[in-house]
């Protein structure tokens, strides 16, 4: 494999994996509640920025990063609990755009308690490029590989194997039903928005030592994430995963070989060549609409 | 007489109308000309948009890309190739209409979130096309664009503008009213309660959702070409991601499924940040925070909730 | 009543009447100055943004606190204008027509300025731009003038610079932003006058995360003598990065885009051996003591550094220069009145800015010579003058 395709390749999977994580949190919220959660990105924003803040404050980075998590995992829980749970019975169009007004809302509050310039944060195990065959990889690359393939395996656990996870599960096949087991709909809602703040915080934390993390960063990451999470398939997980790796492939592999300027229109058209084909995404359960 | 008046299309109107001569009372500068110019501009893309996500049920997270196309092909017909501006601005419309069909098509057979995902995808690539191809549009700073001219003399004044997009609007909102009680209409709305079931009783609903996609995006071209002469200038940032959205939230918020809704949506939505920036570095917080609470506590958007409001007065 | 009392009486009114009539000769001089900015506090360019506005707020106060300026106060009417063209220009007719400025300071990117530079020439207003690009004074406008030192210079200093080191043959690289195409395109107009040829010309988006694909292109071309990289906010800051971890050795030179302490936070390390043209702002403690510039750059830095806790960047430099260049025409032409202090603006001579040297006359509103930009390198994460 040339040493140039293999660079390509190792950006493509450490951005994918990002996005992976991404959508990853579209996916559970939405399959919670419907809803589409435009302020994910700003969950990845809080995640890298609290960190820095924690570093500064003097703790040492993995407590910096638990911190940083358990703080965005709260900032879910009151978005869930203060703007989802008092509009549930409005129109789906509504609450997304109540998601768009917090996400405003997040990120004025960011120039506010933080700044607007950009931060980086130490890579985890630091700088030294690794080389492989002719390419470099970054070594905070293999942690976002590593950790996300961890973090999925959790999730797979947690969705699989434990109560609480089935229980989220079986609201999001059927809502009614769920509730008719007793299973509270509500405290569903509020743990989709916790685990998915965390997932997002998660993925700032891992990300921001390449790419630095500012107030703005959670808008692009939150649209690619949405992108990736519709690409595979709305709600279902695996597909979140698949369609995260595959938007960062097809933009690493447009930019090194058609051109860095259309990079991202290159990567859309592929995503929506595949809706054409697929109207579901790629492993996206095929809706039934009854009448 | 009275009860001709309380339906939207006499008595809305009118009330419109009535606005719309009256306002220049209070714009006493041609900066507040400027910003009652950018609403009605802003409203005209609403209604249209209104059409489309309210009435026939659909999604466009893109529709910025039309507004900007219609912005840049008439100025680039206008700059670059020596057209007269009233000659550009039809040519681009139509230029965008056909694109809009040609695209509406094979997108309108989608649903929901992927139908939203297919637009902002379609936005996104519009958005960087007009960015890139800098030697027909100038590139991302953007480039000028020549004024109106009727008759010889150019429409340069932001007065003479607010006079020409009043009329304009005005119109808009006749026509959409006059379209919604229309059997296009009923066939759009019925599509919005159930496709299937339109489908069943022979409305043609591929037919129909390209029809309102196009409507939706000619009224979107035309409210940008005339952006691009009235400012003289453009810039691809008018295609964004972020400026659909918010072209979207003005709809929502001004309540879905009401023509006047988008109007007051746009107005709201345009000269709330003009009001905010006494706020300074809370502008955005309070933007976003303003944003939730009218839609958690008007879920419907603004008018169809004050609508409401005094029609539970009004009854026994 | 006795002739002296009437006296008295008479004196008293007088002396009422002449105080009445001094206070209210006083109470006309009270209304301030008013002087518009319309910045990119947030957005994309909030890089830029931030330290204008706040160097413009400090400045303020301080020209207040020595009296202000033909014995009224300034005030300040700032907007955010976002990076965003159409806001610029709402905001721009705001502080015509509504705020009823003297004059106009701001535009911190090319493209606002230029959005609004119709406005400006039509309300026949002073404006100085604080943006970067050749074109804004490139025809001469009547009203607008600019203080950072422009694109193209750069291109010269830094091609001046690769002729030093024998190197003849260079790589682009540069975003998709306007200021970064405008710069690129300069670069490209005036390499050839210094004998470079630029044998490769990559891009990538502004907002990117990774630019391994475009530089592991130009590693392979083995023409590339030295890269320069036209750009500025996170993204050059990535491309430095990538530059050392895919083991490039070449030469790597930055733009002016990059002056601030945030670009060597961000690219760490890997910003060791960058060279850029940039203010003297930068290495103000290595000048000599007799560089002419050397006293307004450290009293600049020592006032901003102090108050704000937090590092220079020469953007703030720009808005500096913008302030005092207008107060001081307000001052040479003894009014506010916008065509005199325009004229007055034309014939400074001989103002010594943090950006440079300014000379300005009616067929340069720029003002600044090549000599205003220094050669710097990063060496130990700090600024080195290149001797």
């Amino acid at each position: 494999m040339s040493a140039q395709l293999l660079q390509f390749l190792f950006a493509g999977l450490t951005a994918g994996a990002i996005y992976a994580l991404v959508a990853l949190g579209f996916s559970i919220i939405y399959n919670a509640s419907q809803v589409i959660n435009f302020a994910q990105g700003e969950f990845v924003m809080i995640g890298g920025m609290a960190t820095v803040s924690f570093l500064h404050l003097g703790l040492p980075l993995p407590l910096a990063a638990l911190a940083a998590v358990a703080a965005t995992t709260l900032v879910g829980l009151a978005l869930a609990k203060l703007a989802i749970e008092p509009a549930r019975n409005a129109s789906v169009v509504t609450l997304i755009i109540i998601t768009i007004g917090a996400s405003i809302l997040l990120r004025g509050l960011a120039t506010l308690v933080w700044d607007k310039n950009l931060h980086p944060l130490p890579a985890f195990s630091g700088d030294k490029p690794i080389a492989l065959d002719g390419a470099t990889l970054l070594p905070q690359s293999l942690w976002v590989l590593g950790v996300s393939l961890a973090i999925l395996g959790a999730l797979w656990w947690f969705f699989n194997r434990t109560l609480y996870g089935k229980a989220m599960l079986a609201t999001s096949h059927n809502r009614l039903a769920a509730q008719l087991v007793g299973i509270s709909v509500r405290h569903v809602l509020l743990a989709s928005f916790g685990l998915s703040a965390a997932l997002g915080a998660l993925a700032g934390i891992l990300v921001a030592p390449i790419t630095f993390t500012s107030w703005d960063v959670g808008v692009m990451l939150g649209l690619k994430g949405f992108a990736a999470a519709i690409l595979g398939g709305l709600g279902s997980g695996p597909g979140a995963v698949l369609g995260g790796l595959m938007l960062g492939l097809a933009e690493a592999l447009a930019a090194g070989y058609v051109s860095s300027a259309y990079k991202d229109a290159i990567a859309f058209v592929i995503i929506l060549a595949v809706l054409m084909l697929m109207p579901s995404g790629l492993l996206g359960r095929r809706a039934a609409e009854r009448v | 007489m009275l009860a001709r008046l309380r339906t939207p299309r006499t008595g809305g109107l009118l009330a419109l109308a009535l606005v719309v001569a009256l306002l220049p009372l209070g714009l006493v500068n041609n900066y507040l000309y400027d910003v009652a110019v950018l609403v009605g501009l802003n409203a005209i893309v609403c209604i249209g948009l209104n059409l489309l996500i309210g009435y026939a049920g659909q999604i466009s997270l893109g529709h910025a890309g039309f507004f900007a196309l219609g912005g840049y092909g008439s100025a680039i017909l206008a700059a670059r190739y020596g057209w007269p501006p009233l000659a550009a601005l039809p040519a681009a419309v139509a230029g965008v209409a056909l694109l809009a069909w040609l695209i509406g098509r094979p997108i309108l057979r989608l649903r929901g979130h992927y139908l939203a995902m297919a637009t902002l995808g379609m936005g996104v690539i519009i958005s960087i096309v007009l960015t890139t191809e800098d030697r027909f549009t100038g590139g991302p700073d953007g480039m000028s664009v020549p004024p109106l001219a009727l008759f010889g003399h150019a429409l340069g004044g932001e007065r003479g503008w607010y006079w020409l997009v009043s009329v304009l609007l005005v119109g808009c909102v006749w026509f959409a009213l006059n379209l919604i009680e229309s059997p296009r209409g009923r066939a759009l709305r019925a599509l919005h309660g159930s496709e299937i079931a339109a489908e069943m009783i022979g409305i043609d609903s591929a037919r129909h959702k390209v029809a309102a996609f196009v409507l939706s995006a000619v009224l979107a071209a035309a409210a940008g070409g005339l952006t691009a002469h009235y400012s003289g200038f453009i810039t691809p940032g008018q295609g964004s991601f972020l400026r659909s959205i918010e072209l979207v939230t003005m709809v929502v918020f001004g309540g879905m499924a009401s023509v006047f809704g988008a109007v007051v949506g746009a107005a709201v939505l345009t000269t709330l940040p003009q009001l905010l920036t006494v706020l300074k570095d809370y502008e955005m917080v309070v933007f976003g925070a303003v944003m939730m609470f009218t839609m958690i506590f008007m879920p419907r958007g603004i008018v169809p909730s004050v609508a409401a409001l005094f029609r539970r007065k009004a009854a026994p | 009543m006795g002739i002296k009392h009437r006296f008295t009486a008479v004196g008293r009114s007088f002396c009422l009447a002449a105080a009445g009539l001094a206070l209210s000769f006083a109470a006309h001089a009270q209304p301030p100055i008013k002087i518009g900015a319309f910045l990119s506090v947030t957005g994309p360019a909030a890089f830029l943004g931030d330290p204008e506005q706040k160097t413009l707020e400090l400045y303020v106060d301080k020209i207040n606190a020595a009296g202000g300026v033909l014995g009224r106060k300034l005030e300040l009417v700032s907007y955010d204008s976002a990076g965003s063209s159409e806001k610029a220009r709402t905001f721009v007719k705001r502080l015509i027509d509504e705020d009823k400025v003297d004059a106009i300071v701001g535009g911190s990117t090319t493209g606002e300025t230029m959005a609004v530079i119709p406005l400006i020439e039509q309300a026949q207003i002073p404006f100085i731009s604080l943006a970067g690009a050749v074109d804004i004074v490139e025809p001469v406008k009547k009203w607008v003038f600019k203080t950072p030192a422009t694109d193209r210079m750069a291109c010269e200093k830094i091609f001046a610079d690769m002729r030093t080191r024998d190197i003849s043959r260079v790589g682009l690289i540069s975003g998709s932003g306007g200021f970064d195409k405008s710069m690129r395109a300069q670069c490209m107009k005036v390499a050839p006058r210094y004998g470079i040829a630029i044998v490769a010309d990559e891009t990538y988006g502004d907002k990117d995360t990774d630019m391994t694909a475009q530089l592991t292109k130009m590693r392979q071309n083995t023409q590339i003598q030295a890269v320069l990289n036209c750009g500025f906010g996170q993204a050059p800051a990535i491309v430095t990065k990538n530059f050392r971890q895919i083991g490039m050795t070449v030469p790597l030179y930055q733009s002016h885009g990059v002056a601030s302490k945030v670009y060597i936070q961000l690219a760490g390390a890997a910003a060791n051996g960058v060279r850029l043209p940039a203010a003297a702002l930068l290495v103000a403690d290595e000048l000599p003591a007799s560089d002419p510039q050397k006293k307004v750059v450290e009293d600049y830095k020592q006032a901003f550094e102090s108050h704000y806790k937090q590092d220079v960047a020469t953007f703030g430099g720009h808005a500096y220069d913008g302030l005092m260049l207008i107060t001081l025409a307000m001052k040479n032409a003894g009014s506010t009145d916008k065509a005199k202090v325009r004229d007055a603006l034309e014939h400074i001579h001989g103002f010594m800015g943090i950006d440079g040297e300014f000379n300005f006359s009616p067929t340069d509103h720029m003002g600044l010579s090549l000599a205003a930009f220094r050669m710097l390198e990063i060496k130990n994460g700090d600024w080195t003058l290149v001797k």
